[in-house]
């Protein structure tokens, strides 16, 4: 317990006046109660060791970027009264297949440091972390009042384990499951929630891929009432959409699953007027699924369209004129992730309608360099011109010009977020011919708000030249194919520095590079390179500098780095405040 | 650029590569990616030797994968694989045998979406099980356990490395008896 605490005792006790400290520190932790974001707090606990000792008494939601960069024992002693949790385990290039699948990132020992300091734990997030069945049995048992988990980019459990948790949680409101990689078990989970009303707020599961047992899902969405998110899997058919969507017609979040009929139409029987189904909906602001769309259904949409902020057809393979006839309805859309299949025509007409537009995701129906590109520079010049308030861009494309990014950079001021993937490696401005310096230099030039690029295309040191020189507020950088020398990742390191994030792959930087960047790792979450040229030498060289990184070398496969290898083939390091980690396979070498 | 040109050329002549059988690379760039074990296996490679050279120019030949590029996660990729229209890549076939078996059998790696698919397959098809998967110990619960032979003619424990990398690289499968296994070391 906390030293100094004045003890204030009735009746015939004494009444000692608490400390003039103490009184401030009560203070404190009253003010800070209303202090939420993480940064703040940070910035808190740095003020004086009073301050440290109030905020760690006052926070309720733990942050913890890197799994490995503090020990779940040294979380759990700092901060007493957790009740939400956010972790993140694998970097981001482990989506791409660059990772040996044991790597580590496992759930399990901080969810029994959980268990044991957080027993009224209610929310628990993970990103990219293993969770196998075990664990979610765990968070069962564990977290009595267990309210929300939220499972992004995890792997490692199945429908055994969901089963487990839908059972025990009795007040479970939140079961999001996005991007997860579900092991194929047989067993029906969806049945497993509580027999009476359930306490479910948000329900997503488009990432199984298994048919659920629809008519124990019709029933548990009946007996919701107050779900408001949904989000189905691709084995749900439209005609059973229909029936979930007339018994709730509260939903704010909908993720239509197929969105085409069964392919036994028999099954079917009638068309159910899907039209109305929507129209009832009067609160729905943001759809998704449409993994298997027939368009011929799209117009049952159109009566939600005006109030839609939120339209995911990522999966949807839909030309530019279905496209068109949907957004030329939607006004107020904020955010909008379509596929190329759309064609340069569909973004003009997302430019024409959504002057409101904040984010904007292009992704490749057919991810292969040299295949025919569907948008190009006049989608994204188009975007430029039409969707001025535009925060954040993802566009995967074919083929580029300095001419529309620049564009950008000049009509869209607010952007936070360029991610540009030219997908032809190291593919120059197709009109000019010259490399895509310029283009990217604009971006960081222009855009004074930018905290995340990425980069492709051919791309000189200038570029870097650029980054380092206009980019001072960039936490997150990805880099491919790019570059011509050590200069150019010297010039981010020294120029950056508010870098937090650099991925790098297949880019010719090598010891003398990474070494320049000594004085700052410090300050970074991690630092990723894959296929440079950095040798093991330079990586001992970088450890030795740093005793408080952790240096992990590695192959995408599992094979052992070997001494005689020319270059090593994946570098990642990270700050962290207690060592090494335990759990490292064979494959990594830790330095 | 130009300075480090012969380097360039050096690493390129025996840099390995991921690529779907007949087809040819094409290199261009300064870096191709080399994945895998790192070990240099001559392999025919034309290098651009000006780097930077126009990438535009006459009929590209088809280029080969590279594993992480583009950065599309495998789950997205793989949602559309049926919806295209050009003929599909030709089928990665392997040939299975099992200890104790006296027929093979030949299965098309393409088809199988990750491990647990192919496992229930073999399971299906020569009507055992194999064990639970595990780093550290391999597979343990049963007498089978499935291994590979790889491009460069090792003999593997399945599971190690990503499925991608798998299903490019395995010429051949053995699901063999764990009385049988000498040197797969942590498999039994």
């Amino acid at each position: 317990m906390r030293e100094n605490r004045a003890e204030v005792t009735c009746g015939a006790g004494d009444y000692h006046t608490p400390g003039a400290d103490q009184v401030l520190e009560n203070v404190l932790e009253n003010v800070l109660h209303f202090i939420t974001s993480r940064r703040d707090r940070n910035a808190v606990s740095l003020v004086c060791k009073s301050w440290y000792r109030a905020e760690a008494h006052t926070r309720s939601e733990l942050f913890v970027g890197n799994c490995y960069a503090v020990s779940p024992r040294r979380a759990t002693e700092r901060f007493r009264g957790i009740n939400s949790v956010v972790l993140k385990g694998k970097p981001r290039f482990a989506d791409f297949g660059l990772m040996p699948l044991n790597w580590g990132a496992h759930s399990a020992p901080w969810l029994t440091s959980f268990g044991a300091a957080y027993p009224w734990l209610e929310k628990i997030h993970l990103k990219r972390m293993s969770i196998k069945d075990e664990d979610l049995a765990h968070i069962a048992r564990s977290f009595p009042s267990f309210k929300e988990l939220t499972l992004v980019c995890c792997y490692g459990f199945g429908a055994r384990g969901l089963a487990i948790l839908a059972s025990k949680c009795r007040q479970l409101r939140v079961l999001d499951l996005i991007e997860d990689e579900v092991n194929d078990d047989d067993v029906d989970w969806i049945s497993c929630f509580p027999e009476n009303v359930t306490c479910l707020e948000s329900l997503s599961f488009d990432c199984v891929e298994r048919p659920i047992d629809f008519c124990a899902l019709e029933r548990l969405v009946a007996r919701s009432p107050n779900l408001k998110k949904l989000r189905l899997n691709q084995f749900v058919t439209i005609a059973q959409l229909y029936r979930l969507m007339v018994r709730a017609p509260q939903l704010t979040h909908l993720g239509t699953g197929a969105f085409s009929p069964s392919d036994n139409l028999a099954q079917d029987g009638e068309e159910p007027d899907y039209r109305a189904a929507f129209a009832a909906c009067k609160s729905l602001v943001c759809l998704s699924g449409f993994r298997e769309i027939v368009s011929e259904y799209l117009p049952a949409i159109y009566p939600v369209c005006c109030n839609l902020t939120s339209l995911n057809f990522s999966y949807a393979n839909i030309n530019s004129e279905e496209l068109k006839s949907v957004v030329c309805r939607c006004r107020n859309l904020q955010t909008l992730w379509v596929l190329d299949t759309v064609r340069d025509e569909g973004l003009k007409a997302v430019a024409a309608t959504c002057k409101d537009l904040i984010e904007l995701r292009v992704f490749p129906i057919d991810a292969r360099e040299d295949c025919e590109g569907l948008v190009s520079e006049v989608g994204l010049t188009a975007i430029a011109e039409g969707c001025r308030k535009l925060q954040s861009i993802l566009y995967f494309c074919q083929r580029m010009t300095n001419a529309a990014v620049i564009t950008m950079s000049k009509n869209c001021p607010d952007l936070v977020v360029f991610r540009l993937c030219i997908m032809g490696r190291h593919r120059p401005d197709h009109v000019t011919n010259e490399p895509m310096d310029e283009g990217f230099g604009a971006i960081v030039m222009n855009c004074k708000k930018l905290t995340r690029l990425a980069v492709s295309g051919l791309l000189t040191d200038k570029a870097f030249g650029y980054i380092g020189k206009f980019g001072k507020l960039v936490r997150t950088l990805s880099v491919a194919f790019s570059g011509d020398s050590d200069i150019a990742l010297k010039y981010v390191l020294e120029g950056c520095f508010s870098l937090q994030k650099l991925e790098i792959m297949d880019s010719p930087f090598g010891d003398s590079a990474l070494l320049a960047g000594v004085h700052h790792y410090y300050n970074m979450r991690f630092l990723w390179m894959s296929t440079c040229r950095v040798t093991l030498q330079g990586c001992r060289a970088t450890a030795q500098a740093l005793p408080g990184m952790v240096v992990e070398v590695f192959t995408s496969g599992s094979s052992a780095v070997r001494d005689d290898d020319e270059y090593v083939n994946i570098l990642y390091m990270y700050r962290s405040l207690d060592g090494p980690r335990n759990d490292v396979p064979n494959c990594v070498r830790i330095l | 650029m130009s300075s480090t040109d012969q380097n360039v050329l050096k690493l390129e002549d025996t840099e390995l590569r991921l690529g779907l059988p007949g087809t040819d690379g094409c290199k261009r760039g300064a870096l191709s990616s080399v994945k895998g074990n790192n070990k240099r296996a001559p392999e025919e490679a034309e290098s651009d030797a000006d780097g930077h050279g126009d990438c535009q120019s006459g009929a590209p030949a088809a280029k080969e994968q590279v594993v992480g590029w583009p950065p599309i996660r495998s789950y997205r990729r793989n949602s559309f694989q049926a919806k295209k229209t050009e003929p599909e890549a030709p089928g990665i076939y392997v040939k299975v045998s099992m200890d104790g078996v006296p027929y093979l059998r030949k299965i098309d790696l393409k088809i199988y979406k990750g491990y647990s698919d192919l496992f229930k397959a073999l399971e299906n098809m020569f009507k055992f099980t194999f064990g639970e998967y595990s780093e550290r110990e391999g597979f343990k619960g049963s007498e089978y356990f499935p291994t590979y032979e790889d491009k460069d003619g090792d003999w593997m424990l399945v599971g190690d490395v990503p499925w991608e990398m798998f299903a490019l690289s395995s010429k051949r499968l053995r699901i063999m008896k764990a009385s049988d296994a000498k040197g797969l070391g942590s498999a039994i």
